[in-house]
């Protein structure tokens, strides 16, 4: 049975552990000067590497390729592995042989997600060695050019450590069940690649930020730290909707940041006096702007009155925490959908 | 008297509302070559299939060789219908997925039966011909050495030659390794060339089943002057009947002799009796009585 789902899987196997096994040679090849450059001199790191443009075409591929392999490898190994049998008619063949079925599926399921698994695992692994001293640089508070996003960052995050690992387990049992709901390849397919596609937007957004307390600060917003300011209504009498202060150190992720009042309310918009702070309008006559008290004051007054900003945020000591708790839903997942194959295969299949 | 290999009891299969399979009680001994008709969408696919345990019994339950259907893999081959196969894979693989997933696998019966249909080991199933492809299914099904095999609708694709040639390689394979074989088609021809045993399922219902040679010696084809079907004897079955002003025609079914000398007594050929079946299925409640099965 494991010579049959390898003869069945090859192709497939080869097209992609190529492309993995490729891009792990040119990682191989300069991950050690990176490593090197890092290890002779922490300081001015990334500004000495931003110019170099094969670390940084490296750096965006390999998120792109850790972050495409789950969705790749849910719709072309996960999906086919069933539906194809049921779209030929072959199921009828092999279910007849003197294996159950169920035995046939343990095996297909076993070598192509261990395979899953693998792949992706390797190719983070890879991704994550190499790009260990641009993140390390990165959470000691260095940016330059591309290289500004922690690794603790949404857009990080999913291609480093174990939690493409969760991802690729998801999407594999993912593409299987659906194959094996809706027994065609290509219906399958386009079904795992939008759900795949959508899990890992959406779990950033509405998953990872629940996953452990985050850890709060209390911010009084200066003109220098003061990173935004939001403005909205009609342009003559507009109202101050929001603020945001910078969080002091790096390597963390920032999930909300709200303002609160002396009694610790949450404000939805700043007091009315602060949209008259600050630079105007642009093309408003010279006399109005220069009537405009400077920001500075306006949130010294701010300070005064007991305003300040709430952060929540993960810092980046949380990075580990976070992978695996992240990883084990995505697993957890992966199971649920595998028991649901082994439950739907023993029922009628003609 | 041998065991039964199939013995269905009150087997019923339901997709949705409709039902494939109604009230179906068989019972088929072993060593038979058994035939089993009816036109398309009768249930023959639904039986086979409930019989190797692909379906569940909606009603009822479907004994294989003295087990539940589905439980002995081993000893029950499948051809299914259209004969699939892995068109991507080369017929050695075929015969190489056989060896690797059947314990009883008999190599030798697997090569021989390869050479003399002339298949080129190497080449890819989807590119033999439907003839080739229901032969290589054939050769996975009997190299499995099964003690019974079942095929449905195997020879449906193919030409008349190929299909002869399909029959007399089942025939053969059959007298070899004396296992017992359940073989559909919506053919009466096929069944004549292969079968000695007879089940005739219409609309989901079984209408007849038995030894072919004493399904022909009980029945007969009445023609004599018109005759009300009431006043026919008792132990005389009425299949079929037909009248003009003055004649009538009856086809019946009985063990007793026939001794009304106003009667023509013919025998029927198996197409005869198939078709008296179907035709009696389309007009159910023709004759009143309760549809019977022949006593064996």
């Amino acid at each position: 049975m494991i010579w049959l789902t390898w003869r069945q899987f090859r192709l497939q196997a080869l097209v992609i552990v190529a492309a993995v096994a490729v891009f792990a040679v040119l990682l191989a090849v300069t991950g050690p000067g990176l490593l090197n450059d890092w290890q002779a001199q922490h300081e001015s790191f990334l500004s000495r590497i931003k110019f170099d443009r094969i670390n940084e075409y490296l750096y965006i591929a390999g998120q792109a390729l850790v972050y495409a392999a789950p969705p790749v490898i849910g719709a072309f190994w996960g999906a086919p592995l069933i539906a194809r049998e049921l779209e030929a008619g072959t199921h009828r063949l092999v279910w007849n042989q003197s294996i159950g079925r169920t035995r046939w599926l343990v095996t297909k399921l076993a070598v192509t997600g261990l395979a899953a698994i693998a792949v992706t695992g390797l190719l983070s692994l890879a991704v994550s060695w190499w790009s260990n001293p641009i993140d390390d640089a990165i959470d000691g508070g260095q940016t330059a050019g591309i290289y500004n996003l922690p690794r603790i960052m949404p857009a990080v995050f999913g291609a480093r450590g174990v939690v493409p690992i969760g991802y690729a387990a998801f999407a594999f049992a993912l593409g299987v069940a659906v194959g094996l709901a809706t027994r065609r390849s290509v219906v399958a397919i386009a079904i795992t690649l939008t759900v795949v596609i959508a899990a890992m937007i959406l779990s950033p957004i509405f998953l990872r930020p629940h996953l452990m307390t985050p850890a709060e600060a209390s911010v009084i917003v200066t003109a220098d730290n003061m990173r935004g300011l939001q403005l909205s209504g009609p342009e003559e009498n507009p109202e101050v909707m929001r603020i945001e202060a910078a969080l002091e150190g790096s390597g963390f992720w920032k999930i909300s940041e709200v303002t609160v009042n002396a009694a610790g309310q949450v404000q939805k918009t700043l007091p009315s006096w602060m949209a008259g702070c600050g630079p105007g309008r642009p093309n408003a006559p010279a006399a109005e702007a220069a009537a405009r008290p400077p920001l500075s004051e306006c949130f010294q007054r701010l300070a005064d009155e007991g305003y300040r900003q709430q952060i929540k945020y993960y810092p980046a000591d949380r990075f580990w925490a976070l992978q695996w708790r992240e990883t084990g839903i995505f697993l957890g997942l992966a199971l649920g959908l595998t028991g649901f194959c082994f439950w739907r295969i023993r029922r009628d299949l003609t | 008297m041998t065991a039964a290999v199939l013995r269905a009891a009150g087997l019923g299969k339901k997709y949705g509302r409709r039902w494939a399979l109604t009230d179906c009680n068989l019972e088929v001994p072993a060593g038979h070559v058994v035939g089993l008709v009816g036109p398309n969408g009768a249930g023959k696919s639904t039986l086979l299939n409930l019989s190797v345990g692909m379906l569940t019994p909606t009603a009822g339950s479907v004994e294989v060789l003295g087990a539940p259907a589905g439980k002995q893999l081993a000893k029950v081959g499948y051809v299914a219908q259209d004969t699939p196969t892995y068109s991507r894979l080369s017929v050695a693989e075929h015969l190489k997925i056989g060896a690797h997933l059947n314990p009883g696998w008999d190599h030798s019966v697997a090569e021989r039966r390869i050479q003399s249909i002339g298949l080129d080991p190497k080449q890819r199933a989807g590119r033999l011909s439907g003839g080739q492809r229901a032969q290589l299914a054939l050769t996975l099904g009997l190299a499995k050495r099964p003690d019974l095999l079942l095929l449905d609708e195997p020879v449906a694709a193919l030409d008349p030659l190929a299909r002869r040639e399909f029959l007399q390689d089942l025939m053969e394979a059959v007298a070899e390794q004396e296992l017992s074989v359940v073989l559909s088609s919506h053919l009466v021809s096929d069944v004549e060339r292969a079968c000695d045993f007879l089940i005739v399922l219409v609309d989901s219902r079984v209408q007849v089943s038995g030894e072919i040679d004493t399904l022909l010696a009980t029945h007969y084809r009445l023609t004599g002057p018109r005759k009300d079907q009431k006043s026919m004897p008792k132990d005389q079955h009425v299949i079929a009947a037909s009248h003009t002003d003055v004649q009538s025609t009856y086809l019946i079914r009985t063990e007793m002799p026939i001794l009304d000398p106003a009667w023509s007594v013919s025998r029927l050929t198996l197409e005869d009796l198939v078709l008296a079946y179907m035709g009696r299925a389309a007009q159910p409640e023709q004759t009143g009585r309760p549809l019977l099965e022949v006593q064996r």
